[in-house]
């Protein structure tokens, strides 16, 4: 689940990026966030994952307040989300389930258990024939594939990506959309920011759109009105 | 801690080491340079505090009885010395005894026949609590009555006294430079490990990583690193320490020093060391990786 209520964002340089955003995603919901370049986007995932804090009103993720989080519990917090990226940010020297398993490892996981979910989740995104390459010997859409199964490993509530498209052509974009999708039907929330409009058209899902900060539209139907 | 965690930091914290093997050889060379100057100077301060207790140890201190004073009224001024501050004790020598004992160190020679011991005075032997207020005890003793004169070694006390001073205040200022400056070779030789793995970083920071986790296996370089170069110092000084001892020793002219063995220092010198050196490597890693730790 996620809420937010009010949230304002300005940067110490004084750039305001978020003027009072609330929408709330509820748990197995799939949603897009839409904008221009500069709207905001980035900024709302960052204050999801923690990396910073809202100036004024709450953020509320998996029953963690944001907001208002001690700082030996952000750990915690972030175990119950997978987060994913534009550039993918895989480990370049260690192999494809390296890449997985490390993200198990250093949140204390047995060897165990990681052999037990690592080949699961290569399954779940299709390179369970990849899993002894390194980064640099995929494509960019196997990259991906990788950090969403990366992402899922710790089995997160929520899954947020950033652009997870955005380096990929379209036929690799709709994989990897059609991924998430899958992803979301086990049972977990995903939210993905994009700003490609014949991507998100071809899913009917909701679509948040936000533009100077502020949200503009919220709703169903996988139509967004940003380029007005 | 489980078992297998306890293993990840190790084998990443050596795994570190190599990876930077020339920063972490300069580093431990600069931890190992940094112990043995501070190390010399302690050894330097112990021993001259373990002559001057000896020399405090040794009756140093001759204060002469008026000539004119029955043996019973020289007795008698025992109490008044011992009841001065400082004053440990006071041993009665008649002139007989001080005589005899005179004769003795020139061996009974013949030089000396036909004279007795009537030329000399009774004395006291004083035995002094801290030598280094030897010149106030000194005008002190020299006031009770029927004391004509007190013999005492200031300028040796002196000039020893000063040496430990001198020897402590360079140490205290040496050590505390030297442990700067290892500090910041060795919390940059970890920051090269941790900038290199910063996306590393980052990674286990997102997926959830507790700071503890992230920052166990830069300490465990910076501990390897510190008591590697505790233990390489410790031997170099033991090496060092012989060889000076010895030469000082052959020198006829400093025959009146005894030196601490080094087995008498050994334990308390590798557990000062050992300490900096971990103290070294701990404090260095944590602020090497202070800066990722912040989100
Ligand atoms: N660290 C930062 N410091 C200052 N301004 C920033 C920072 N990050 C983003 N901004 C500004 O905040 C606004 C929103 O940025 P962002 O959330 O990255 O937008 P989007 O992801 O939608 O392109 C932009 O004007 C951007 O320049
Ligand atoms: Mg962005």
């Amino acid at each position: 689940m996620v809420q937010f209520i009010d949230v304002f964002k300005s940067y110490e340089n004084g750039t305001k990026a978020l003027r009072g955003v609330s929408f709330k995603i509820q748990d197995g919901e799939f949603a897009f966030l839409v904008g221009p370049s500069g709207s905001g986007k980035t900024t709302i995932i960052k204050l999801l994952t923690g990396e910073i804090a809202p100036t004024d009103g709450k953020v509320l993720v998996n029953d963690y307040d944001l907001s208002n989080i001690r700082f030996s519990k952000m750990p915690y917090m972030r175990r119950t989300l997978g987060v994913v990226f534009q550039d993918y940010r895989l480990i370049e020297d260690k192999t494809v389930y390296e890449n997985v398993a490390f993200a198990m490892r250093v949140i204390g996981a047995s060897a165990k258990e990681i052999r037990r979910r690592v080949p699961y989740v290569l399954e779940l995104v299709g390179l369970d024939t990849r899993s002894r390459r390194h980064p640099q010997e995929l494509s960019g859409g196997e990259q991906q594939r990788v950090a969403i199964a990366r992402a899922l490993v710790n089995n997160p509530r929520l899954i947020i990506a950033d652009e997870p498209t955005g380096n990929l052509d379209p036929a690799r974009s709709l994989e990897i959309m059609m991924l998430l999708q899958k992803i979301n039907e086990l049972g977990t929330t995903v939210l993905v920011v994009t700003h490609e409009k014949e991507l998100v058209e071809s899913f009917s899902k909701r679509v948040i759109a936000i533009d100077g900060g502020k949200i503009i539209s919220d709703g169903m139907g996988g139509y967004y009105n940003y380029e007005r | 801690m489980k078992g297998n965690r306890f293993f990840y930091y190790i084998r990443e914290g050596i795994n570190s080491i190599f990876n930077h093997g020339f920063m972490s050889f300069a580093s431990v060379c600069i931890i190992v340079a940094c112990l043995i100057i501070m190390g010399s100077f302690t050894l330097l301060a112990l021993n001259v505090d373990a002559i001057i207790d000896t020399m405090e140890s040794q009756n140093e201190i001759l204060a002469l009885v008026n000539d004119s004073f029955s043996e019973d009224q020289a007795r008698a001024i025992g109490p008044l010395i011992e009841a001065i501050p400082n004053v440990s004790r006071a041993v009665y020598v008649s002139r007989d005894e001080a005589w005899e004992d005179f004769l003795d160190t020139y061996d009974n020679s013949s030089r000396f026949e036909g004279l007795d011991s009537d030329i000399i005075p009774d004395r006291y032997e004083v035995f002094l609590d801290d030598i280094s207020l030897m010149a106030q005890t000194q005008k002190d003793i020299a006031e009770v009555a029927g004391v004509t004169d007190v013999m005492a070694p200031l300028s040796i006390m002196r000039g020893f006294v000063r040496i430990r001073n001198i020897v402590t205040i360079i140490s205290i200022i040496l050590v505390a430079m030297l442990f700067l400056i290892s500090l910041f070779i060795m919390s940059n030789t970890i920051k090269l490990t941790t900038f290199e793995r910063r996306d590393e970083i980052a990674i286990m920071k997102m997926v959830g990583a507790t700071s503890l986790f992230i920052r166990w296996p830069f300490v465990v370089q910076g501990l390897i690193l510190g008591l590697i170069g505790s233990l390489v110092s410790f031997l170099l000084e033991w090496g060092v320490y012989q060889v000076v001892v010895e030469r000082i020793i052959s020198n006829s002219g400093f025959a009146f020093m005894t030196f601490l063995p080094f087995s008498e220092v050994a334990l308390p010198l590798l557990a000062a060391f050992a300490a900096v050196g971990l103290g070294v490597g701990t404090i260095g890693s944590l602020l090497a990786i202070r800066n990722y730790l912040k989100v």
